[in-house]
């Protein structure tokens, strides 16, 4: 589904500011894989996910969803393959619009859209569906500008907009980490339940090491820019936390693990 | 008594610029860019229409030129910005000078074209206020009712979600460069439409009738919107609120000239207008708040380590 090979970025190039994010980096996702992705601050787990959105392009390897080459496609019209979530609530929806038109913006990712109705009768009853099924009681508010709801009701929106449609590959880059942990919960059996209904081939990155073994059959750790742990099947089933943090010092060859993974 | 007689010219006049408001706010509002191309553009079109009436085409084609000539101006302010990385503010300066000496040109170097109001049968004329109060009635509503139809249709809302939220709009598919482009032509088409009908209703067009438009068009945005933001906010009611607040600004106008206001302090009364309805919401948040009471919140902190 995913092939990623020799992957490099490094931003600043040239200055005394550079930072090699991603070295060398090499992946290859099957279908229905949902792999988690955990690392420390700069490990390059969001430069990774950004590289395959096509945020910008890297400086050296290749990059192919589903067989085609994706490495050198603008960002708008990879979005046909991707569904992605981001860690900032806000930056996944359209505040001053209606929850019906964002999510018929969403319902033709990958189509061509046409000059006719954005929001048709039979797309709020769609919707209306949709909306229930998140069970956050939106199925009532299909005119409410998104920017009246809260950061979890905009997480749950955007990552029914990011699915709607069944990407090829969805993309989640710590979408639960700026809300409020019970929230987060809610968000995160939500993904589960989609990602299983839809059998979608998923990578999330999470900060918590814990969320990291209990979601998803892969689990892969990142470490300056390079892949360093990738466990899968019944293996990542045994995993623990204390499990994790001994992997970590002996593939990286250090024991300095930030707290944020750990108490996260 | 002289206020009342004025009040048709007021109204026909700022139906004109409200019209233009319009245009200024599909780029102001929803693309969130702020085009300086609309002090050039606005002019286009008044210079175009002018020259081509005075060269004997009809009027439906001199208007139609300059509503095109004013989106081409929308576009290549678009380009500068999309295709070049120029700020968006840059281009449309950059694009508002490149148009002064393209209106020179349309007026073969003079500042000045006049358009004989007997020879031509024009859609407004400051002679005859209520036929031109009707005429642009008909206009707007044909410009509404087509803005209306298209920004809610799939590719309108991505228009609207384009200067909303373009990360998100980038993430859904949507070409955020062509869709700026081609809201900054719509745009500025309308301009130069409002600038076609200031030509006939003056009767000339001259090369300085577009300067400080683009502070005219956002007082008559937050002018209307103020008013129609209460009422219902959405789309077309915004629209007619720009419109309404087009005619209110100049009903304003006419009554400070009345009032003895010399001529020459009109541009700066627009910026002081304009300056007011951005800083007052600033002021609020930013120094009245710090007297009252801060609020409690039990979502502030806490769940850092949760």
């Amino acid at each position: 589904m995913l092939k990623i090979t020799g992957l490099k970025k490094t931003f600043n190039k040239g200055t005394v500011n550079a930072k090699t994010a991603l070295n060398g980096l090499n992946l290859e996702l099957n279908d229905g894989d949902f792999v988690t992705v955990i690392g420390g601050n700069g490990a390059g787990k969001s430069t990774l996910l950004n590289a395959i959105a096509g945020v910008w392009r890297p400086d050296a390897g290749k990059i192919e969803i589903d067989g085609v080459d994706v490495t050198r496609m603008p960002e708008h019209k990879r979005a046909k393959f991707l569904g992605r979530v981001f860690q900032d609530p806000m930056k996944g929806t359209a505040p001053d619009m209606e929850i019906a038109e964002n999510l018929a913006i969403a319902s033709r990712r990958g189509i061509k859209r046409k000059f006719v109705k954005g929001v048709k009768k039979a797309d709020r009853e769609e919707y209306k569906a949709l909306l229930a099924s998140l069970e956050l009681g939106l199925e009532n508010r299909l005119s409410t500008k998104v920017g009246l709801l809260s950061g979890g009701q905009r997480q749950a929106v955007t990552l029914l907009m990011a699915t709607m449609n069944k990407p090829k590959l969805l993309l989640l880059d710590e979408h639960t980490a700026a809300l409020d942990p019970k929230t987060a919960a809610k968000v995160l059996d939500l993904t589960d339940q989609i990602v299983n209904k839809n059998k979608l081939t998923t990578v999330m990155i999470t900060h918590n090491m814990k969320d990291a073994i209990q979601h998803g059959n892969r689990l892969i750790m990142m470490h300056e820019g390079k892949i360093i742990i990738d466990v899968s099947g019944e293996e990542k089933k045994q995993l623990t936390v204390e499990m994790l943090l001994s992997l970590f010092t002996r593939a990286s060859g250090s024991g300095i693990v930030n707290d944020r993974m750990v108490l996260g | 008594m002289a206020f009342l007689y004025a009040l048709p010219g007021a109204i026909a006049e700022g139906l004109i610029w409200g019209l233009m408001g319009i245009g200024v706010y599909i780029s102001y509002k929803i693309l969130d860019i702020a085009d300086l191309t609309v002090d050039g553009s606005i002019t286009t079109g008044a210079c175009v229409c002018a020259v081509m009436l005075a060269n004997g085409s009809p009027i439906w084609l001199s208007i139609l030129v300059a509503i095109l000539a004013g989106a081409l101006a929308g576009v290549v302010t678009g380009l500068l910005h999309t295709a070049c990385g120029i700020p968006s503010i840059l281009s449309g300066i950059l694009t508002q000078l490149i148009l002064y000496s393209v209106n020179l040109r349309i007026l073969s170097g003079r500042s000045l074209a006049t358009i004989d109001p007997r020879a031509n049968s024009l859609w407004v004329h400051m002679s005859n206020n209520y036929m031109s109060i009707l005429s642009m009635l008909i206009i707007v509503t044909v410009v509404i009712i087509c803005l209306w139809q298209f920004f809610y249709t799939e590719v309108g809302l991505t228009l609207k979600s384009t200067g909303d939220n373009p990360d998100m709009s980038r993430a859904q598919g949507v070409n955020v460069k062509l869709n700026k482009v081609i809201g900054l032509a719509i745009a500025n088409g309308i301009v130069a439409l409002a600038g076609a009908m200031l030509a006939q209703y003056k009767g000339s067009a001259n090369i300085n009738d577009g300067r400080g438009a683009i502070v005219i068009g956002l007082a008559a945005i937050f002018i209307g919107l103020s008013v129609s933001m209460k009422i219902k906010p959405n789309f077309v009611v915004s629209l007619i609120g720009v419109l309404g607040g087009g005619i209110i600004y100049y009903i304003v106008y006419n009554f400070v000239i009345l009032l003895g206001l010399k001529t020459d302090y009109l541009k700066m009364l627009s910026a002081i207008i304009v300056a007011i309805f951005l800083a007052v919401p600033y002021i609020k948040a930013e120094y009245l708040s710090r007297l009252k009471e801060p609020e409690t919140s039990d979502q502030a902190g806490g769940d850092e380590n949760a």
